[in-house]
């Protein structure tokens, strides 16, 4: 017996889905009250291991094409029934409860909190060019988003944050999950608060056409011929 | 008109009705003639308001931007502002072109993670059944005849007494709520009997009675029989969002038609 197929047969048991240190107790515990050296041989298992362990075998359940997959979402591993199969799972076990889906304006936002977090509301509002208040009450009222601080700028705004629930309601491992992240989640190369205090319309244009004048007009040269010194009469 | 209203609220802001008028154009968004956007966009600004819809604020800051913009393009290319050392940076046309191709970007990212939130529905966790090996409480529904027939069971301790004569209310339900409440905080399951052992009128019964119907309604405590005819037990229900106790009532008015129930039913 290897550590996968123990791991396997929690799993497939578990009420729930199982973290890391979740599996690594049920290994230690499991060592200490038993008396078999396969038991204790699994005492100290290390975290890596364990993930490594958990890789191949989501893996070598993705080669052999079941019904079902193993899956880690928010950084707990569980079974889960592969889509296709849904409308007869459905008639089992009915529908699932769940909050109903998210509009476009809170889906946006949650995108922006998403690749941008943690972030106040006023940056959010910046990218989207609305106000994201009702959106927000949304998002925090079903636990989605959070509060995770606040910014030490002028005002302390809060700074939101994606909550675990983020991820269990997408399905995904953890934020490095979401898709091209890299793009999304860099910072813009230009930063914008400079041109939020000025008003561009009033503020650039007059000092530019001074500058103007002030190339193009020459009074340096008609100053430039000396007078001719008067005929040294 | 009401049609109108409902494509304009498809515009989740200014940056949004922008895109939208620059996939109409068909051309990169970097490419995207701008002084021709904004007379779409003041177009539709106008519409809006001809309509008599609600116009954002924000529609009509962006829409002076545009008009700014605009204006800036009807100079000659030399006569144009330029800020020194600042080319890109304070030019409007960029700053509104990498807002556009910002809000794009997290645009996408929404239906991305819509698709995601779409597919989940379909994805069911497998979870073991709990093992449990201890027989499961029976419980059986206790119907309205049940209950009126327990109550007259205890009614029968007292001899019926010819009530014309006025008493003051000793008892109110809300009191009588209250001590339920508190009885049911001491232990999980109270047979229905020990609710009226300290009775010491017909008048506490019913008013005893009515507490625990309301109890009832409100959820916030269940009654069962765990088999036939065996006594009805009260529980407290499943965690519930908590109901305001009813507002005070005097007991006598309220028990006056459970009252001639119970005479009926004698």
């Amino acid at each position: 017996m290897e550590l996968k197929t123990i791991i396997e047969a929690v799993l497939f048991n578990s009420q729930k889905p199982l973290s890391p240190k979740e599996l690594r107790d049920v290994l230690s515990q499991t060592a200490e009250n038993s008396e078999e050296p396969l038991a204790k041989s699994f005492r100290k298992t290390k975290d890596e291991e364990l993930i490594a362990v958990l890789e191949t075998l989501a893996q070598e359940h993705a080669t052999a094409a079941r019904t079902f997959r193993l899956v880690c979402v928010a950084g707990a591993w569980q079974f889960v029934s592969q889509p296709e199969f849904a409308p007869w799972i459905k008639t089992l076990v009915g529908e699932k409860s769940r909050p109903g889906r998210l509009s476009q304006p809170a889906l946006e936002t949650l995108a922006i909190i998403a690749y941008r977090q943690p972030l106040t509301r006023a940056e959010m509002e910046q990218i989207r060019g609305v106000a994201v208040d009702g959106v927000m009450q949304t998002l925090l009222e079903r636990g989605i988003v959070e509060q995770v601080g606040r910014a030490e700028v002028v005002g302390r705004p809060v700074l939101y944050g994606t909550t675990p629930a983020f991820l269990e309601y997408f399905g995904l491992r953890g934020l490095e999950d979401l898709p091209a992240a890299d793009e999304l989640r860099k910072i813009p190369v230009k930063k914008p608060e400079a041109l939020l205090t000025v008003e561009p319309g009033l503020a650039t244009a007059p000092p530019e056409q001074l500058a103007l004048q002030e190339v193009v007009p020459r009074e340096t040269t008609p100053a430039e011929p000396p007078p001719e010194p008067p005929a040294r009469a | 008109m009401s049609e109108f209203k409902v494509q304009f609220e498809m515009f989740e802001g200014p940056l949004d009705l922008l895109l939208y008028l620059v996939k109409k154009e068909e051309v990169d968004i970097y490419e995207v003639n701008l002084t021709k956007l904004a007379t779409e966009f003041i177009s539709y600004v106008d519409l809006m308001r001809q309509l008599d819809l609600d116009i954002a604020g924000e529609f009509l800051v962006m829409a002076s931007t545009l008009m700014y913009i605009k204006s800036r393009e009807l100079l000659p290319k030399d006569l144009q502002v330029v800020v020194e050392g600042e080319e890109d940076g304070e030019d409007p046309r960029w700053e509104l072109i990498r807002q556009l191709v910002e809000y794009k970007k997290f645009k996408d990212a929404a239906g991305r993670l819509q698709e995601m939130e779409h597919a989940q529905e379909n994805v069911y966790r497998r979870t073991a059944p709990k093992l449990s090996f201890d027989a499961p409480v029976q419980r059986m529904e206790v119907s309205i005849f049940d209950l009126v027939n327990a109550v007259n069971v205890i009614l029968k301790r007292f001899a019926p007494t010819d009530s014309r004569d006025v008493f003051e209310d000793k008892w109110t339900v809300s009191e009588k709520i209250e001590a339920i409440v508190n009885l049911m905080r001491q232990r999980p399951a109270v047979k229905f009997s020990e609710l009226f052992a300290e009775a010491t009128s017909r008048t506490e019964v019913v008013v005893t009675f009515l507490a625990m119907l309301e109890l009832i309604r409100l959820k916030q405590i269940v009654i069962a029989q765990t088999e036939e005819f065996s006594e009805i037990e009260i529980s407290q229900a499943p965690p519930q969002p908590v109901a305001a106790p009813p507002t005070e009532a005097p007991a006598e008015a309220a028990a006056a038609p459970i009252a001639e129930l119970n005479l009926r039913m004698n």
